[in-house]
């Protein structure tokens, strides 16, 4: 499992201050950040950033959050859904506007990252918001002009509900390799040509590459989901250590 | 951390109760459970379950799952921290302290000073041995008086719940008894070597 070597940090992550230049409603729930942040030692798709938020009363609270900008994009963005009871996300998904502060720290994570370098097939399973470090990683790819080929298997709740909606089109479009599948859980629009249903594993089978290609996998999303969706990859024949995994949210009990 | 700017506008929940004594710096309360895993869970196969110690390369015990659940066992009842700042109080658990499994194997102390920590999958963390002894850490293979869930970490798990919750890994197989500290698979990964919660060591450096 330890095909990822540290480039070990021998200081410690410091907090740093990143200003909101600019935010993005990406859908009704889910807003980008577009962030300054003087000083940000560069990163690699797939890694997060813990984000501190401080009261005028000195309370603070931590949450992490992936990085959905490439390493080469000027500034960083950060993509946040906006939880029911999130104490953070209902923030920086709310109240926050273009010129306020907060804190953050980063990058972390050395494991869930794909790297133009590290080739293809790549295959990505994102369910909700899990999308965002997925979207790193695609526009990486972009970015380094690769043509590793490249799927997204992408379930969202209703159309509405898709992140990126455009922007993954329009990657999709480019024919340099990568394929999008969109599936949506709730409803299907009139006129919809995407998949209709739970992601299973019929539909990784065939949307995914076979098990013979060794594609890199990652999948990203609330825990059933990935719980589901990483277990029926292993059950199709894919090496547990090529499929990785990024949970979030509250284990459903 | 009074250098910190203030996020206008934010208030949060504050902190009051348990959440002052019994939650560490950059952590918050949860009542559900939530899951992390590098990769897919492992399938559950007791009839191939085996858990051993080694003393470096050189095996000193081991044990079937009728063997191990054979060994005394021990309830805890302890607050858990992870990384991820998600704390959760008075968790339930059942298994074999590491004391037990010493003493199972003719040991009367670890064999090194710092332990790594294998499980099913490859993954990898380590620990000081002093860590794990002395009624501080236990396989548990059960969690709330049920069976440990396989996305738990279920068959057994380590439990070393004074420091944060990646190093208490899951499907674990086998300690392995060292003289010197190698490093696991987070602690690789950014992650910090120790991981004291109330030192707030999440990652390398802190």
């Amino acid at each position: 499992m330890r095909e990822t070597k540290s480039l070990s940090a021998p200081r410690r992550l410091q907090w740093m201050t990143a200003t909101v230049r600019n935010v993005i409603d990406e859908t009704p729930r889910v807003r980008s950040l577009v962030l300054d942040i003087p000083g940000w030692p560069g990163h690699r798709a797939g890694q997060h950033v813990d984000v501190r938020l401080t009261s005028e009363d000195g309370y603070q609270a931590q949450r992490s959050y992936s990085i959905a900008s490439p390493p080469e994009a000027p500034k960083l963005m950060l993509t946040v859904e906006r939880l029911a009871d999130g104490e953070v996300s209902s923030y920086l998904a709310g109240d926050l506007r273009a010129g306020d502060t907060f804190e953050l720290r980063g990058p972390v994570g050395g494991y869930f990252v794909w790297t133009a370098a590290l080739g293809g097939p790549l295959f990505l399973v994102g369910g909700g918001s899990g999308i965002v470090p997925l979207m790193a990683m695609l526009r990486h790819r972009a970015a380094a002009a690769s043509e590793a080929p490249a799927t997204l298997l992408y379930s969202s709740r209703t159309q509405a509900d898709i992140i990126y909606h455009a922007e993954l089109e329009q990657l999709a479009g480019k024919g340099d390799g990568f394929r999008l599948v969109h599936t949506l859980t709730r409803d299907r629009p009139p006129g919809w040509g995407g998949l209709a249903r739970r992601v299973d594993r019929a539909m990784l089978e065939e949307t995914g590459f076979a098990p013979a290609e060794t594609p890199r996998i990652f999948v990203c999303g609330p825990t059933p989901f990935v719980e589901t969706a990483a277990t029926q990859l292993r059950d199709i024949g894919h090496a547990a250590h090529l499929i990785k995994t990024e949970r979030f949210g509250p284990s459903g009990r | 951390m009074s250098q910190s700017p203030i996020s206008r506008g934010f208030r949060g929940r504050g902190r009051s109760g348990d959440t002052v004594t019994r939650v560490p710096p950059g952590q918050r309360l949860v009542t559900d459970f939530p899951v992390l895993s590098a990769g897919p869970t492992p399938p559950v196969d007791l009839a191939n379950w085996r858990f051993a110690i080694d003393d470096g390369d050189s095996p000193v015990g081991d044990w079937t799952w009728g063997q191990f659940n054979a060994l005394p066992q021990t309830d805890l009842t302890v607050d858990i921290h992870c990384v991820t700042t998600w704390s959760k109080l008075d968790t339930s658990w059942r298994g074999v302290t590491i004391d037990a499994l010493l003493e199972a194997a003719g040991l009367s102390e670890p064999p090194g000073p710092f332990a790594l920590i294998h499980c099913d999958g490859g993954y990898t963390t380590n620990v000081p041995s002093e860590d794990l002894v002395d009624g501080k850490a236990m396989i548990a293979t059960q969690f709330d008086g049920e069976t440990l869930d396989p996305e738990h970490g279920g068959p057994a798990r380590l439990l070393v719940p004074h420091l944060y919750f990646w190093k208490s890994a899951k499907w674990v197989q086998r300690i392995q008894f060292l003289d010197s500290e190698v490093p696991g698979f987070w602690e690789e990964n950014g992650y910090h070597i120790y991981g004291d919660p109330w030192r707030e060591q999440r990652y390398d450096g802190d």
